[in-house]
């Protein structure tokens, strides 16, 4: 494949074809070959027979670059991939090591214990009911502040209310004046926790700010204004439309900070009723705390136990993690602008 | 209307053309607010949700800062009781604890930082070097993926491969349990963060990649550079200021490790360490009851960051002409 051959990295593959497209005209017009000019997939003429040379030192290059990359990507996936694999395994062929690629000794029987349990349960609900419920405020509450920073018009006023904001990235009460805080207003045991105090974030705030300042016109505005709509109309028809990328990236973030979030669970509930899944994991993954499970069960060995119990914590790492594995590949489209915007006007 | 209409008149300039702005300049200011907000009451009111938690949730614990100069009184709460000035702070300094969670906390942030610059620089040259588009995204998709992973179950990883004999990783280091060695709980920290992290931080060097113009290398070529002449001399350049912001912008959490991940890794062997700054406010405060002690610790950490964002964003204006404010 000429992709491969033209030692041109991948952004510039596109013009790249174009260029090469002209080179090839211009041998057809020396040459007699021009039986072989066809045209590229832009119309240009491409000979398929013409390359850019190759030297050796590009073949090694390229051989040690594709090799480091299967490298890297067998090193981020093959942990996954061997949890995923050892979930479904024997313990007792995991644990002598023989479990490698495929599982072996194929079993459901953690995750039956898994969903047997009524921890994970409960906390797979408060997950979902504080996920849900926090990202809904964090939009609410987010998106119109980030669109009212984004106008001009107020001047003076915006740089004040900007640096009030941006100044809690970088100096806080910290933790102990904040549990104050969240105990007198009754936010201890209480699941609002999860859900007001991280109602904004500012840096997701300042994301979307750039993403309205710069990805939408200002002649929309105009236009809008014209035919009688007010800033309110404004956002709410013609904004809002227009930024489903960026409502995508940070209700992203949004969700998974909330998904993942351990630390408010740790420091500010103290009822198992009201633990969301983060600490649950905790208590069955780190503290050990598998008995609940059914390993506790009399006539077992101590390694009959430990095996239960790696079976279930393999279990339970899937279930918990698979939810936000499958949402992201859809949203990924979105990720690179997100990003990008957040570290260009960070 | 009328009136508004009579202060206009009074600044007609010599062609006879109104002069609006000057117009309004002339009206007493409490018009002039009226007007404002007349004209733009929907972007305050939008304004006002996020102000009103920001206030709430960061800068009334701002003000709680105080008890860190304060006996703490329960029924006074955050405005807390007796003044005792640095009382707290001198006995952070004295204590046992300071020099040891300072280093801990030192120790495990640089390792982070310095890793966690190095690799995604490394990753975004190697995956911009892919011509397929299809599997460039393959390689994204792959290497973003650890990013969404919990921090509970990345722990829980590292316990599950780290166990001595069986373990994925733990069979290669004999008997001893790494995550026990208190020698070993940073580097663990640091490259599992660069396992976790590395291929998400990567986002921007790409984009900033994607940037490059292609007559560069049509040129670089010409002039006979091969392919690793191209990333030296073209690539890597033109990611070099992106690279130089955010390592002096990282340069400002210095002081600062992520209390989560630390406190889920301590176990009794491996605290001395694993004890940072986080984990023994968190101790000192929440789990002892003692508020102000633990709220000064809290706050000679916020103080030190504070200090290093506003350096960085210092030397960050100086060299490359960004800040942050």
């Amino acid at each position: 494949m000429s992709m491969k051959t033209r030692n041109v990295p991948s952004n510039a593959g596109a013009k790249a074809v174009s260029l090469n497209g002209l080179d090839a005209a211009k041998m057809a017009t020396t040459a007699p070959t021009i039986a072989s000019v066809k045209n590229g997939k832009d119309g240009v003429p491409f000979n398929k027979h013409y390359h850019l040379q190759k030297s050796v030192p590009d073949w090694i290059v390229d051989i040690v670059i594709w090799l480091l990359l299967a490298i890297i990507v067998v090193i981020v996936i093959y942990p996954l991939w061997f949890i995923l694999v050892a979930s479904f395994s024997d313990q007792r062929l995991v644990s002598a090591g023989r479990v490698s690629v495929w599982p072996l000794g194929f079993t459901t029987a953690g995750y039956q214990r898994v969903f047997q349990d009524q921890r994970i349960w409960t906390g797979y609900w408060n997950t979902i009911v504080y996920s849900v419920l926090g990202t809904a405020l964090n939009l609410v509450v987010t998106l119109p502040a980030a669109f009212a920073l984004s106008r001009r018009e107020v001047g003076k006023v915006r740089r004040v209310i900007l640096f009030l904001f941006t100044f809690t990235m970088y100096f806080s009460g910290g933790l102990i004046p904040s549990y104050l805080l969240y105990k007198q207003l009754g936010l201890l045991n209480n699941m609002w926790v999860f859900i007001l105090p991280g109602a904004v974030s500012v840096w997701n705030l300042i994301i979307a700010r750039s993403f309205f300042e710069t990805s939408i016109p200002e002649d929309m505005f105009d236009a809008a204004k014209l035919d009688g709509l007010s800033y309110g109309g404004y956002f709410m028809k013609i904004v809002i439309p227009l930024s489903s990328a960026i409502i995508a990236v940070i209700g992203l973030y949004y969700f998974v900070g909330h998904w993942n979030d351990y630390f408010t669970g740790l420091i500010y509930i103290r009822e198992s009723g009201l633990e969301p899944l983060q600490n649950v994991l905790q208590s069955i993954l780190l503290a050990n705390q598998t008995n609940q499970l059914g390993t506790g069960a009399g006539g077992q060995s101590m390694l009959q136990q430990q095996q239960i119990a790696d079976q279930i914590k393999y279990g339970v790492i899937i279930v918990s993690t698979l939810p936000l594995l499958i949402i992201y590949p859809f949203l990924q489209k979105y990720f690179d602008k997100g990003v990008m915007i957040g570290a260009v006007k960070g | 209307m009328v009136r508004r209409k009579k202060a206009a008149a009074a600044v007609v300039d010599s062609n006879g053309v109104i002069d609006n702005i000057a117009a309004r300049r002339a009206l007493p200011v409490w018009k002039r607010l009226g007007l404002h907000f007349g004209s733009y009451w929907e972007l305050y009111l939008m304004l006002l949700p996020a102000l009103c938690f920001i206030v709430l949730f960061a800068y009334v614990p701002m003000w709680g800062i105080q008890l860190a100069f304060r006996e703490f009184v329960p029924s006074k709460g955050l405005s807390g009781g007796r003044w005792v000035g640095f009382q707290y702070f001198r006995q952070f300094f004295e204590s046992p604890m300071f020099a040891s969670t300072v280093w801990n906390t030192f120790k495990i942030s640089i390792g982070t930082l310095v890793l966690g610059f190095i690799a995604p620089i490394f990753l975004a040259l190697l995956i911009n070097q892919i011509a397929s588009v299809k599997f460039k995204g393959f390689i994204q998709t792959i290497t973003y993926m650890p990013h969404f992973i919990s921090t509970v179950v990345i722990v829980a990883m590292l316990n599950i491969f780290l166990t001595p004999g069986t373990g994925l990783l733990g069979r290669f280091f004999g008997k001893d349990n790494l995550m026990d060695n208190p020698n070993a709980i940073a580097p663990i920290y640091w490259l599992s963060e660069v396992w976790q992290h590395c291929g998400w931080n990567c986002i921007i060097y790409l984009a900033a990649l994607s940037s490059v113009d292609v007559s560069l290398y049509e040129a670089a070529k010409i002039d006979g550079a091969g392919r690793l002449q191209l990333i030296r001399y073209v690539d890597l350049p033109t990611i070099m200021p992106t690279c130089v912001i955010l390592l002096i912008l990282n340069m400002g959490s210095v002081l600062n490790v992520g209390f989560e991940k630390v406190w889920l890794m301590q176990n009794a062997m491996n605290l001395p360490g694993s004890e940072v700054i986080s984990t023994y406010t968190f101790k000192i405060g929440i789990q002892s009851f003692q508020f102000s002690y633990g709220t000064a610790i809290g706050l000679f950490n916020t103080f030190i960051n504070f200090v290093f964002v506003v350096l960085a964003n210092w030397i960050s204006k100086r060299v490359s002409d960004t800040s942050i404010f």
